[in-house]
């Protein structure tokens, strides 16, 4: 019985841990809280519902709601976890420079997390200059990640992407392992399935 | 008795000799040390094996059997800024390799996509130009053996008849001074 115990304990040790190419913008600036478990939530939509509708202070100043979209464009919603954490500081700065990918799928992309908008001035900085809205969904803390069923039970949302169309219904739904980064040939498949 | 401890310490010492051997390759590459043994994709397009001076057909390769003097390395992801930022440099970088008869078919270039898909690395190859083979490390493997190392990063290697290497450049961060990076390659291959 000792025996299983140490064998488990030292398995788990040498597995623990998520791989991230933290890149060097980040440096020192990156709190890792290991491996979480992969989802945490209860989806509260599915494909082919409308999306629940939303209005978020943007780190630009401005509101933005997903109505705003409708009839014009295809949204894609990013949720991530939480600034200054491994795999979503290296998510968003891989959006920025396929702008072009969205345009030609006539998408727009909103960045969502829970943070508030001063913590999200100073983590995106570290990016470079987003081209896309960046939402805080921060007061009432996570309202609108638990309106889509993707609020952990920590106060974080799921590392999630939804699409959706312009007729303001979801078209797609990737709650992601958390602790992975989503491969953008996923997203693109399915933008271009809108086409 | 005797029996259960013998057992425990048989697979305490066995899962040490495992941590040992695990921490030993992860950390980066160290000047006058070889690069620990990596599988790399094989380019599917002809003009990067060409490059490279691997023949066709084989899913994965070693640094050892690229035709060259010496390897830069960049360790890089579509997802660093930093990376993104230093792109131009690095395709100044290649385009002066290529563009010195003395350096063109001896100092060779490659990229690889430290958890980039082969979709992620075809479109950063796309965004900013790239001339030179971009490899892909989708799961992280190639990038835990040599140290987990933030990006960019840069090794250079000199290969040597047999295929064996020594790494002769091991370095954390953006290339900045093109110029000076380079010439510092060259003279640490010429004092060697």
């Amino acid at each position: 019985m000792k025996i299983k115990a140490v064998l488990l304990i030292f398995i788990i040790c040498f597995f623990a841990g998520n791989a991230c190419a933290a890149s060097a913008a980040f440096e020192n600036n990156i709190y890792n809280p290991g491996e979480l478990k992969p989802t945490d939530s209860v989806l509260k939509v599915g494909v082919g519902n409308e999306a629940p509708a939303f209005t978020l202070p943007a780190l630009s100043g401005k509101t933005v709601s997903l109505s705003d979209f409708r009839g014009r464009k295809n949204v894609v919603i990013s949720f991530v976890p939480a600034a200054w954490t491994p795999v979503c500081s290296d998510q968003w700065p891989g959006y920025n420079i396929i702008q072009d990918i969205f345009e030609s799928n006539d998408a727009v992309l909103l960045g969502i997390t829970v943070d508030n908008i001063p913590t999200l001035f100073s983590w995106t900085n570290q990016m470079g200059k987003l081209w896309f809205d960046v939402l805080s969904d921060f007061w009432p803390h996570g309202s609108v990640a638990a309106s889509f069923g993707v609020l952990r039970s920590d106060g974080m949302a799921e590392r999630a992407m939804l699409i959706v169309d312009k007729k303001g219904l979801i078209r797609y739904i990737d709650v992601h392992n958390i602790n992975q980064r989503p491969p953008l040939e996923d997203l693109v498949r399915e933008l271009e399935k809108l086409k | 008795m005797f029996g259960k401890t013998s057992g425990l310490m048989v697979v305490i010492l066995f899962l040490f000799t495992v941590i040992a051997v695990a921490a030993a390759e992860s950390i980066p590459p160290k000047v006058g040390t070889a690069l620990p043994d990596i599988d790399l994709l094989m380019p599917d397009n002809s003009a990067d094996r060409k490059y490279l001076g691997l023949p066709s057909g084989g899913k994965t390769f070693q640094v050892g059997r690229i035709k060259a003097k010496v390897l830069i390395i960049q360790i890089y992801s579509m997802y660093c800024p930093y990376c993104q930022a230093d792109a131009p440099n690095v395709n100044r970088l290649y385009g002066l390799l290529e563009s010195n008869p003395a350096l063109t078919g001896k100092v060779k270039l490659i990229g690889i996509g430290a958890g980039n898909t082969s979709f992620e690395v075809a479109t950063y190859k796309k965004k900013y130009s790239v001339a030179f083979p971009l490899i892909p490390d989708a799961d992280f493997k190639i990038h835990k053996i040599i140290g987990e190392v933030r990006t960019p990063y840069f090794i250079a290697v000199k290969i040597t008849d047999g295929g064996r290497n020594e790494v002769v450049y091991s370095r954390l961060g953006a290339l900045e001074d093109v110029e000076q990076f380079l010439g510092q390659i060259v003279r640490t291959v010429q004092s060697n």
